[in-house]
């Protein structure tokens, strides 16, 4: 997170320059230019991505034709069958799930760990806690992906079996005992994944409250939780939004490592401990290499129900953050 | 609600640098006292020893002994958050809280001691704000941020913040530097209302306004950079500045040097 160039930085001509004229045509040029350069790679980039968004739904269209089923409430996904059926009942909710357990999960502790980097370790422990945490944010998603099949798999079965002895009358919860291979095991490894890039913007944002504020709540004789209740929390809030979103998207949009935990099936089932279900990115990585192009057209299809989800958050979560805008530190 | 202040042999230490040295002195009960000094000799750093908040900043420490009537501030089982609620502060730069209202603003250290009724609450935060002379001005925007009054009202609403608490002794560093002529003499107008209530001990580094508000003034001075910030001369207001008994604090008092 660099501060944004400002142009305050712009170095004043020299006291030698006398002419005004002749120094501000110099700066006047400059800002043409750079204007110039900056309009239109813009431009460029819109031009861009127009062009790519208009090529994928015409593909998506090509496909979506000649589908047998409807595709927003067919479970399964024979795209390569003669005819076609295929819909996104299944991967929708499978997506949706396996993020929801990832946000509950790594959102809490993301913010404790950032919290005790920033308020609670002494300094030559929060430094390397730091950094090790950022290195977690470096390891690629198939080794999480294989981490999760070798390791997580099989160990969560004790959990798992836990769980449904005291809540699996919930349905949601409850678990037979076969390979956990399902959305729940798939939302633990997405936590995992985006546990550290959640932390690390947090105790950015959390370091950054002003000094100022945090003396204020000390000296009316705030508790340390206290301190960080009344000013950091506040302060951060809309921080740790961008923060969660940023991992959202990252759990959202997880090919690799999903694909490796779990075993896919055209079931859609509220028991998200056991095997089955499916996500879009996952389908997308598990089909691909064996669909025509028909079948890959169908898969563009989905991959852009996951862009839409992926913006709805994203606009949602702007709306958040700007709903207190008046109430945030940056007023202060 | 006011206590004595005394303090004997008080020394403070950021790391290794000593910032002030052996500084013994008493406030009494319902005064106005007034710290002057060149910039940097050390009077917030003592200030700040007055409620225990020299030590949250990391490697600071102090050593001495600050009586509040007869109980040691640095006394073994002391805790400083207990301290902090019934010595209160304002601080050189206004610093409501910005993601609480005015009214949040002023009730947030009641909070911190407890569960208030909301009519409590209510009556308490008029209180403050009466207290603070600010009540009128706020009175209808009680539930807008604190962040958007003016740096005058916000630096009133910081008082009132610290009011709320009923402390037995207010600090105020330097409150009026970062305001306005009129601003700063709303606030002076406060100070000697507040001193019927409160011990009252304010840092500034304006003479005229030491002269105006204050029963007592302290003059600190430090013999080179680097060394150690020391009490030089305490007594009555217009003593120091009619007749100090030390040339040092002549010599400040009368502009010659600092
Ligand atoms: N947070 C700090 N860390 C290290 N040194 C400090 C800190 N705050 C103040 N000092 C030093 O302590 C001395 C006294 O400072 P201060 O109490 O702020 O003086 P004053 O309020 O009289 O201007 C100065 O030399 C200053 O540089
Ligand atoms: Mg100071």
């Amino acid at each position: 997170m660099t501060a944004p160039p400002t142009d305050k930085e712009t170095p004043a001509p020299p006291p030698s320059q006398v002419l005004l004229s002749d120094a501000k045509g110099s700066t006047r040029r400059g800002d043409k230019i750079f204007s110039g350069l900056s309009k239109g790679s813009g431009i460029t980039l819109l031009l861009i991505m127009a062009a790519i968004a208009a090529f994928l739904a015409y593909r998506a269209s090509i496909a979506l034709a000649d589908n047998e089923g409807n595709f927003l409430t067919t479970f399964e996904w024979d795209a390569n069958s003669i005819p076609p059926k295929f819909g996104i009942a299944v991967l929708a909710f499978g997506t949706v799930v396996s993020s929801v357990v990832a946000m509950v999960i790594a959102v809490p502790i993301a913010v404790g760990i950032a919290l005790f980097i920033t308020h609670y370790a002494p300094r030559r422990l929060a430094a390397p806690i730091a950094y090790v945490i950022d290195l977690l944010a470096a390891v690629p998603s198939i080794v999480y992906g294989l981490w999760g099949a070798l390791f997580l798999v099989p160990h969560l079965v004790g959990t798992y079996e836990w769980l449904d002895r005291y809540l699996g009358w919930t349905v949601v919860l409850s678990f037979d005992g076969t390979a956990p291979r399902s959305l729940m095991t798939a939302g633990i490894l997405l936590a995992v994944m985006i546990l550290p890039i959640i932390t690390n913007v947090s105790r950015e944002v959390f370091a950054q409250t002003p000094r100022l504020q945090e003396e204020a709540a000390l000296a009316l004789g705030a508790t340390r939780w206290e301190v960080i209740r009344m000013t950091v929390l506040p302060f951060g809030r809309s921080g740790v939004i961008s923060a969660s979103m940023l991992g959202l998207g990252r759990a959202l949009g997880e090919t690799m490592a999903v694909a490796t935990v779990l075993s896919p099936s055209a079931l859609l089932s509220a028991e998200i401990l056991q095997a089955g279900g499916g996500t879009f990115a996952q389908n997308i990585a598990a089909s691909f290499g064996e669909s025509g192009q028909f079948g890959r057209d169908a898969l563009i299809a989905s991959g852009l129900v996951l862009f839409v989800i992926t913006l709805v958050v994203n606009g949602a979560a702007r709306l958040i953050i700007a709903r207190r805008k008046e109430y945030s530190g940056a007023n202060a | 609600m006011a206590k004595r202040i005394d303090i004997s042999g008080l020394t403070a230490y950021y790391g290794d640098f000593k910032a002030i040295e052996d500084i013994s002195m008493a406030v009494e009960p319902r005064s106005v006292t007034a710290f002057i000094g060149p910039s940097g000799c050390g009077k917030s750093t003592f200030l700040r020893t007055i409620n225990r908040m020299h030590e949250v900043i990391p490697g600071a420490r102090v050593e001495g002994k600050v009586m509040l009537d007869d109980e040691n501030l640095y006394g073994t089982g002391v805790d400083p958050v207990s301290v902090r609620r019934v010595v209160g502060m304002v601080f050189q730069r206004p610093n409501p809280f910005p993601t609480m209202s005015v009214y949040e603003n002023v009730a947030a250290g009641l909070k911190l001691n407890g569960r208030y009724k909301k009519s409590e609450l209510d009556d308490v935060v008029e209180k403050s704000l009466r207290g603070a002379n600010l009540w009128n001005e706020v009175k209808d925007r009680l539930n807008r941020p604190g962040s958007g009054l003016s740096g005058g009202q916000q630096q009133r609403l910081c008082i009132a913040r610290a009011i709320a608490v009923e402390p037995q002794v207010l600090l105020m560093d330097e409150p009026c530097s970062a305001l306005d002529p009129i601003s700063t003499l709303a606030i002076e107008d406060l100070i000697g209302d507040l001193k019927t209530r409160f011990t009252i001990v304010i840092v500034t580094h304006n003479m005229q306004q030491a002269a105006r508000v204050s029963d007592r003034t302290a003059f600190f001075n430090l013999s080179a950079v680097g060394e150690p910030g020391r009490l030089i001369e305490l007594d009555d207001t217009d003593k120091i500045f009619s007749n100090p008994s030390v040339q040092a604090t002549e010599d400040y008092v009368s502009g010659r040097f600092g």
